[in-house]
């Protein structure tokens, strides 16, 4: 008798313990939305929601392209050159008007998405060195696109980055359609099982016939493709073209948000809620230091701690 | 004794053994993916002396020295990081931050100049080294939180960046950096000191051993009695004491501790191993393609430079185009001996 109920208490932690690593996530985010309400002047205002809404909005596009690299088991480093190429590009073909350009610039992303996919799905290069060549490259072709920062004064770009519909900016309401595009794709098409069998398992998701080669490459696609919305959003808003400083270290956010939400760096599975979850987290970290004066330096540090914590609570689960 | 033995045991032959009845396509191979770095950077050094003047001069050849020895200082620890399959994002940071500490070290003398560095550094590495092998997080993540960590803490204890700390040029220190040997910067010597000193260890050494059976095979390692966990402990803490000392010995060179260095450093470290012909996926690697493959990328860097009609974003370019050529040539020339 007291044994099954000291089994039964097992199960119970067991359950707790998964429940808090599958929803920390947003338990955190309750937390900080809690904290700031309570101690943070001005915090509930639409203005401020409005303002910390449209700043999340790149981050968590990049993070849903970087959540399909990484439930292939894989990541993509080279996201933050691609928004600085896509800004580039931007700027070189405004000339030929605003859709050519945003065009030229998705075309770009792609192209980026497929180079990545060749190297990891046919030549069979990692991911992390694959995504970091073209890291390194392409935000050299970015600076040699365009060398330096450049105004963009295009009134339909200007309108996508500052406009928006019943109070809620056209950047968030792309950024959310994205995130339930996203989450769609990964739950009830085949190409998401795909995906998630061949993060699972790549040798058995290539016995059991699944075109794994195909698979990768349009991930790597997709997370480029993300990532240069992302920077064109990021261009509309900034109302300038930046490719030396636009999207560095966007990377380390990016995958900061997928891990944080819950996505095990060992692929196999993807949490888009999560993801959306873990972008917001940190906004919401990095404001809420901010807001208190803490120094920029202290931001860096917690968001470490957030990272380190977040990886070491999802490691039970890989251990089971 | 099986395969496994015999490849950890002797480690100077860790490079995965040639079987007897090697083709020559094989032994072709190995050859290119160990020596490929080596013949590359003496054609890249002829073309270069041949195309400009001014490559050979003293003073260019000085400068490409002395640049590159802090680099490889960081590559040698990664180096290390690398045959055991792991990774270090966090060299970047580590490297400022041993800067910065330094020069404010520096006013207490040389002893404390190189310890503090060397200590703080060192404990970043052994944090990094007991979260990957004792917690078993994934390395990547673990030293991108470090690299995160570590540029936090430096901008606290610059007050936010704006703090520069000097380091007077008439001290001991400054000469480590500013001093010259036989016409060669003092830095050029401590980096040739330590890449022999990295071979040593690496080849000669049990731990070295160790790296190798770890990076080869955990678990057989394991199954043999490798302390798999302090190994791997090992390795992190002596790619943070390689940071940190070439951050000091930077801090010396340029006599002051500038806190906006070393960002993109890591890279730069990695592509130069795997440039050396070590395997990403571990076991596989030598110190000495390291120091060439820093020698390759400055003097690709050195060539774009002279150039000087195109700007460093060429240099870019064309350092990660290079880094994926290589990579795609060692997968290539790989494939052919490993079993898939």
């Amino acid at each position: 008798m007291s044994e099954l109920t000291l089994g039964r208490s097992g199960v119970d932690r067991d359950r707790a313990l998964r429940l808090l690593q599958d929803y920390g996530v947003y338990l955190g985010v309750a937390v900080l939305l809690l904290v700031n309400i309570a101690f943070t002047p001005h915090f509930l205002s639409t203005e401020n929601f409005r303002t910390q809404a449209v700043q999340v909005a790149p981050v968590l596009i990049v993070a849903l392209g970087m959540a399909l690299a990484i439930g292939s088991e894989g990541v993509d480093l080279s996201v933050g050159s691609v928004m600085a190429l896509a800004t580039s590009l931007i700027s070189l073909y405004l000339g030929y008007g605003a859709w050519i350009a945003l065009i030229a610039a998705l075309v770009g992303g792609v192209l980026v998405g497929l180079a990545n996919g060749a190297l990891v799905a046919f030549i069979g290069v990692q991911p992390i060195v694959a995504t970091l060549a073209l890291m390194v490259a392409g935000r050299g072709l970015a600076l040699v696109l365009l060398p330096q920062l450049k105004d963009v004064r295009d009134p339909g770009l200007r309108a996508l980055g500052t406009g928006d519909v019943l109070g809620i900016p056209y950047v968030v309401l792309i950024a959310a359609a994205l995130a339930v595009l996203v989450a769609f794709v990964v739950r009830r098409t085949t190409f998401g099982r795909r995906l998630l069998a061949i993060g699972d398992s790549r040798p058995a998701a290539r016995l059991a016939g699944l075109p794994v080669r195909r698979v990768l490459v349009l991930v790597y696609v997709l997370s480029g493709a993300l990532a240069a919305v992302a920077g064109v959003l990021a261009t509309a808003r900034l109302t300038a073209s930046d490719p030396t400083s636009l999207g560095t270290l966007m990377e380390l956010s990016a995958i900061t948000a997928v891990v944080v939400g819950g996505t095990p760096l060992t692929g196999g599975r993807v949490r888009i809620g999560g993801t959306v979850a873990g972008a917001v987290l940190i906004q919401l970290l990095t404001a809420t230091l901010i807001k208190h004066d803490l120094p920029p330096s202290w931001t860096q540090i917690a968001q470490a701690a957030v990272i380190v914590l977040a990886v070491y609570a999802a490691r039970e689960r890989g251990k089971r | 004794m099986t395969m496994t033995d015999v490849e950890a045991v002797q480690p100077g032959r860790a490079v995965p053994e040639e079987p007897l009845g090697a083709t020559r396509a094989e032994r072709l191979s190995a050859l290119a993916q160990q020596h490929g770095a080596l013949v590359t950077l003496v054609i890249a050094v002829v073309i270069a002396s041949l195309s400009f003047d001014t490559f050979l001069t003293g003073d260019n050849l000085e400068n490409m020295a002395l640049s590159s020895a802090f680099l490889a200082i960081v590559a040698l620890g990664m180096t290390f990081v690398i045959v055991t399959g792991g990774i270090d994002l966090s060299v970047g940071s580590l490297f400022a931050l041993g800067g910065v500490l330094a020069a404010w070290g520096s006013r207490y003398g040389t002893v404390v100049a190189l310890l503090l560095p060397l200590a703080v550094c060192g404990l970043i590495g052994l944090v990094n080294g007991l979260l990957i092998a004792r917690s078993r997080l994934a390395p990547f993540i673990v030293t991108l939180a470090a690299m995160l960590g570590a540029r936090g803490l430096l901008l606290a204890i610059t007050d936010e960046g704006s703090t520069t700390y000097l380091v007077d040029k008439s001290t001991f220190f400054a000469t480590l950096g500013q001093g010259k040997l036989l016409g060669v910067g003092v830095p050029v010597w401590i980096t040739l000191a330590l890449f022999v000193l990295g071979a040593v260890v690496l080849r000669r050494t049990r731990f070295g051993q160790y790296v190798y059976a770890v990076g080869g095979n955990e678990d057989a390692a394991a199954l043999m009695g490798a302390p798999v966990a302090r190994t791997k402990i090992g390795v992190y803490v002596v790619s943070g004491l390689c940071a940190g000392l070439a951050g000091a010995l930077n801090a010396a060179w340029l006599v002051s501790g500038v806190t906006i260095l070393g960002s993109g450093m890591e890279l730069e470290a990695i592509s130069a191993v795997v440039i050396g012909g070590t395997l990403l996926t571990g076991g596989f690697g030598f110190i000495s393609g390291s120091l060439v493959g820093v020698l390759l990328l400055k003097v690709i860097q050195n060539v774009i430079n002279q150039i000087g009609s195109l700007d460093s974003a060429y240099q870019q370019v064309v350092s990660g185009a290079f880094l994926a050529v290589v990579v795609i040539a060692q997968t290539w020339l790989g494939r052919r001996r490993r079993v898939w």
